[in-house]
């Protein structure tokens, strides 16, 4: 009864104050609860960010507007048009545009490419299942073959487990986006290969390159990674980092040091990708790679990524690690959730190339003293630097001295390449994508060593090469 | 929403695209149901977390657990508590080739899903409708296979180089020289792998002050690709043709954005069939408007190349149209050839900048020569070349598979999504309880599907997606649809609300294509 009375009570004040009031005083609230009425319902108003065009100007820019051209035209002449054609397998004897050359160039390390038992093991898989996979993984695409490949290779590179992918190129490309996000952090080395770079690229993480094989100047960096870390904590504890370097490198045929690598990572909470492409099959007493050339604990690599197109000698590559680790690939890898799977027979030819590997140990020394044997031959040309370790398969041969040019210094290369060819060695520049490099490595001719070649073709190919220097860039 | 389109002479045959709204009460439940799930994910974590029940999550190793941890414990919470509970119906491992018919290895599991062991049993002769196998070309004898056991013996199975390098073997020329003639452009080009192709392909051709305009549904390979690239990128609305159009007219007269510089190419990406909907482009109307805008088409025929047209030869067949019309067309061997790989195909002069400028000529081993035979071998197969007519067959016993495959679905009273046309067939399951029990009921009954759910299709939206094959008999199908009926039943899965009248049962229709006038 009180409540409803001051209702009342406020209810007669408020009349009597209105009829108090001066007119005046009415009046501007009348005009103000009429200008909030219009304001409540007014249109919005609409930030002038397009200009208004006519439709008549909108139709003559749409005419007067003209696209580039969908491609570049390309020169004639440009070194990459025209490739190589080989007729017949790719061996230790190959036919290089009609003419017999023993190979110099196919990474075929372990001469796996035409071994008769890799050959019927991938015939009987053709035999029971066909030649393609018909769909991905997750869709009937997961063959036993499969299975039994990932086990062998997590058997044989002793980690819990292995995830093979396709396609070499795919494999480390889809690895690094999976784990590394945007806001992370990825010290890489500067001659780490184009797969890599564009696996980075795809992760939309911070990249810092380090100096190749400067563990000095990746410290430097870690260094002022911590004193940033230091300014925001918080940042800190959800970015993760990442340090991606290759076992052998691609483009300058040495090897990372990685008991430095190890130390760093734990003194700086780094996690480490390890790229074996070249390094699996080749170093190591039984082939396992830089780990056990150097003896670590593989535990103490997070991934290791190598493509089966080297060594094995098949298509298709893999990434090996810890369950905890590589299970998290099958669904966020690209590249393996959303492409078939690898062909079975593809799948047994390296399951049988891994048995050859397993009991034939002796093949990686043979190969390494090959390749120290051809590294010592190759030294002393005039004009031509070898650039590589001396236990490595796949080495370069640049130019001592550049004559000016990029251009040049590939074309005076080519004429060393078919000067060779022309005697019997089929030898091949090393490609690259010039605009697209980050670090683009000066143009070299490659040399591959496979364990086929005997020791006279091995100084037949050096003393060549000595001549084809003499004679072109004297 | 129901498309038949005659569209002013654009079209030559009518264009029955539909996709029926989810009915109000099943999205209600379905939404119910994830928030069951997700309840009952976070109690399950909570007592994970206070160890009353046993984490079997592979977990970091003890020297690392002071590193920043790998993955955020939220990203897994769909993976720990939704996917792993009916995780059974994906990755299936067979063992043999995968047919119409497939033998698959018996698994179970006894901790739920966690961990699998397999029985050592095979089930055999499972009714595969969930293999890419449109034109039954995977088999494991026949002129095929016998082409690539004799070129396994002569090449082996590896390449060990890339194409620019020591990996260009005659082969690979020659299949090339067939995909041009077969697609009806001027050159072609053969990759390894159909992701790559496009993720590999798309940054050399357009850049930075390009403009990409992307369909909403497109497959992550041209989604990477695009990303990659370092364009601009615009999404329209799946197959809408008003969105595309807008699209442009904005971009050609605002041109980039802030600068207002005009951009230097614009590229339209869009997919022959869309693998997840069933649907098939517009691709008449993309053209139009591709040619009133001048800007360049890059199509996509994974799945729709063997499988749309008289003749096998695509989407362009399918309409009618010119192959020149289309600057890129893209494709896959891995669905309709029974082999592994991409193509793309166009003008001379695209085709040679691709080979000196594509990521995957410079650094990606080639093709492996077996594989490349299986294609040549098909390829000739579907165009008669091999004097035989089993390719013309066997495209026809694929359309006329679609179609009655589809008719009687909508008989039964499913949601079909896609075009009657699109072997991709769609069928709505909504429920997430659903998917694994629709998995599982088949499997019981000897027929092996494929079913998806969130992140490759909208949450609510979780299909079972059948690929017909021309290897299908008409048992087959029939036994299949009898399953499916019953299973249907069984799980309330009919959820049309408009029936089609049911045809007699007449025999296949020949004139399933009729003469288009050219």
């Amino acid at each position: 009864a009180a409540g409803a009375g001051g209702q009342q009570w406020v209810l007669v004040e408020m009349v009597q104050a209105f009829y108090e009031a001066p007119a005046y005083h009415l009046i501007l609230e009348g005009i103000l609860i009429l200008w909030i009425i219009r304001l409540l319902f007014s249109k919005t108003y609409k930030l002038q960010e397009r200009s208004d065009l006519t439709l008549k100007e909108k139709e003559e820019l749409i005419e007067e507007w003209q696209p580039e051209p969908l491609v570049p035209p390309v020169p004639k002449d440009h070194p990459a048009l025209n490739y190589n054609i080989v007729s017949g397998p790719p061996t230790h004897i190959v036919t290089v545009n009609g003419k017999e050359c023993i190979n110099f160039a196919s990474f075929n390390f372990l001469g796996l490419l035409d071994n008769e038992k890799v050959k019927s093991a991938a015939q009987a898989s053709l035999k029971k299942y066909g030649v393609g996979t018909c769909g991905p993984r997750g869709f009937y695409g997961t063959f036993d073959v499969h299975l039994e490949l990932e086990e062998r290779l997590a058997k044989f590179m002793r980690t819990e487990e292995a995830i093979i992918y396709s396609y070499g190129f795919a494999t480390i490309a889809s690895a690094i986006p999976a784990y590394s996000k945007r806001g992370d952090i990825v010290f890489v080395d500067e001659a780490a290969c184009f797969a890599i770079q564009k696996g980075l690229q795809a992760s939309r993480s911070n990249i810092k390159l380090f100096k190749h094989n400067d563990m000095a100047d990746l410290e430097q960096l870690l260094k002022e990674q911590e004193t940033e870390d230091q300014k925001n904590p918080r940042k800190a504890r959800v970015t993760r980092r990442f340090i991606v370097v290759e076992g052998l490198y691609m483009n300058t045929g040495d090897i990372c040091p990685l008991p430095e690598l190890i130390k760093l990572k734990y003194k700086y909470k780094v996690r480490i990708f390890l790229e074996e492409s070249l390094s699996f099959g080749v170093l190591g007493e039984h082939g396992r790679g830089i780990t056990e050339h150097f003896g670590i604990n593989i535990d103490d690599i997070d991934l290791i990524s190598a493509n089966m197109e080297n060594s094995l000698a098949s298509i298709g590559g893999f990434c090996c690690g810890r369950s905890f680790i590589i299970d998290h690939q099958r669904l966020s890898g690209q590249g393996y959730c959303f492409s078939a799977s690898l062909p079975p027979l593809l799948a047994a030819a390296a399951i049988e190339a891994l048995n050859i590997m397993e009991d034939n140990p002796d093949i990686f020394q043979t190969l390494r003293a090959k390749c120290e044997r051809i590294h010592k031959a190759l030294q002393g040309i005039s004009g031509l630097k070898v650039v590589g370790e001396s236990f490595s398969p796949a080495l370069h041969l640049q130019l001592e001295e550049s004559c000016g040019s990029r251009e040049n210094d590939v074309k005076l290369l080519k004429r060393v390449v078919d000067y060779c060819m022309n005697s019997g060695i089929a030898l091949t520049q090393a490609r690259y994508l010039e605009k697209e490099e980050k670090c683009l490595p000066p143009p070299s001719i490659r040399v591959v060593i496979t364990v086929e070649q005997t020791e006279q073709e091995l100084d037949k190919a050096a003393a060549l090469l000595k001549e084809a220097a003499q004679s072109v860039l004297n | 929403i129901n498309h038949i389109v005659h569209n002013g002479g654009l079209y030559k045959r009518p264009f029955n695209e539909a996709f029926e709204e989810t009915p109000m009460l099943v999205a209600v439940l379905t939404y119910v149901g994830y928030g069951v799930l997700t309840l009952f994910g976070y109690l399950r974590d909570f007592m994970r977390q206070w160890k009353i029940e046993k984490c079997q999550n592979a977990t970091e190793r003890e020297e690392q657990k002071d590193f920043v941890p790998l993955y955020q414990d939220f990203e897994n919470f769909y993976n720990r508590n939704l996917y792993m509970r009916i995780r059974d119906s994906w990755n299936r491992p067979i063992c043999s080739v995968p047919g119409a018919k497939v033998d698959m290895m018996e698994r179970v599991s006894h901790d739920y899903n966690w961990t699998f062991t397999y029985t050592g049993r095979v089930i055999k002769d499972i009714i595969n409708m969930g293999s890419y196998n449109y034109l039954g070309f995977a088999q494991n004898a026949g002129p095929c296979q016998e082409a690539a056991a004799k070129v396994l013996s002569q090449y082996g199975a590896g390449v060990c180089s890339t194409r620019q390098e020591m990996g260009n073997l005659e082969k690979h020329e020659e299949l090339e020289k067939l995909v041009a003639r077969f697609l009806g452009v001027e050159s072609a080009m053969a990759y390894g792998m159909g992701f790559a192709t496009n993720s590999m392909n798309i940054p050399a051709l357009v850049g930075k002050g390009c403009l990409i305009l992307s369909d909403e549904l497109n497959h992550a390979s041209l989604v990477l690709g695009a990303r990659l690239s370092g364009a601009t990128i615009r999404i329209f609305k799946h197959n809408n043709m008003q969105s595309l159009e807008k699209l442009l007219k904005d971009a050609i007269v605002h041109g980039q954005p802030r600068t207002r510089r005009p951009w230097k190419k614009i590229l339209i990406l869009v997919e022959g069939i869309y693998s997840m909907e069933g649907s098939i482009v517009r691709l008449p109307e993309v053209i139009a408007l591709k040619k009133k805008y001048k800007s360049y088409l890059y199509l996509d025929e994974a799945h729709s190349i063997g499988a749309l047209g008289p003749s096998g030869r695509g989407v362009v067949e399918y309409f009618g149209l010119n192959p020149e019309d289309v600057d890129i067309m893209m494709g896959t061997f891995t669905k309709s050839f029974g082999a592994a790989g991409g193509y793309i195909g166009g003008k001379k002069e695209l085709i040679d900048y691709l080979r000196t400028n594509s990521h995957s000529a410079v650094y990606a081993t080639s093709m492996s020569p077996p594989v490349v035979e299986q294609i040549i071998t098909s390829v000739k197969c579907i165009m008669g070349e091999d004097g035989t007519t089993i390719g013309e067959a066997r495209v026809q016993q694929l359309a006329e598979n679609t179609r009655y495959f589809r008719r009687r679905l909508k008989e039964m009273g499913f949601i079909i999504y896609g075009n009657e046309d699109s072997p991709v067939v769609p069928l709505m399951l909504y429920m997430p309880a659903k998917i694994g029990a629709f998995g599982r009921e088949m499997l019981k009954r000897n027929i092996g599907v494929v079913v998806v759910g969130f992140p490759a299709t909208p949450i609510i939206e979780s299909r079972a997606r059948f690929c017909l094959s021309a290897a299908h008999t008409k048992e087959m199908l029939d036994t299949a649809l009898k399953e499916i009926n019953e299973v249907g039943d069984l799980l309330q899965l009919k959820y049309s609300r408009r029936r089609l009248v049911p045809l007699l049962d007449r025999p296949f229709d020949e004139t399933t294509y009729e003469e288009t006038e050219d």
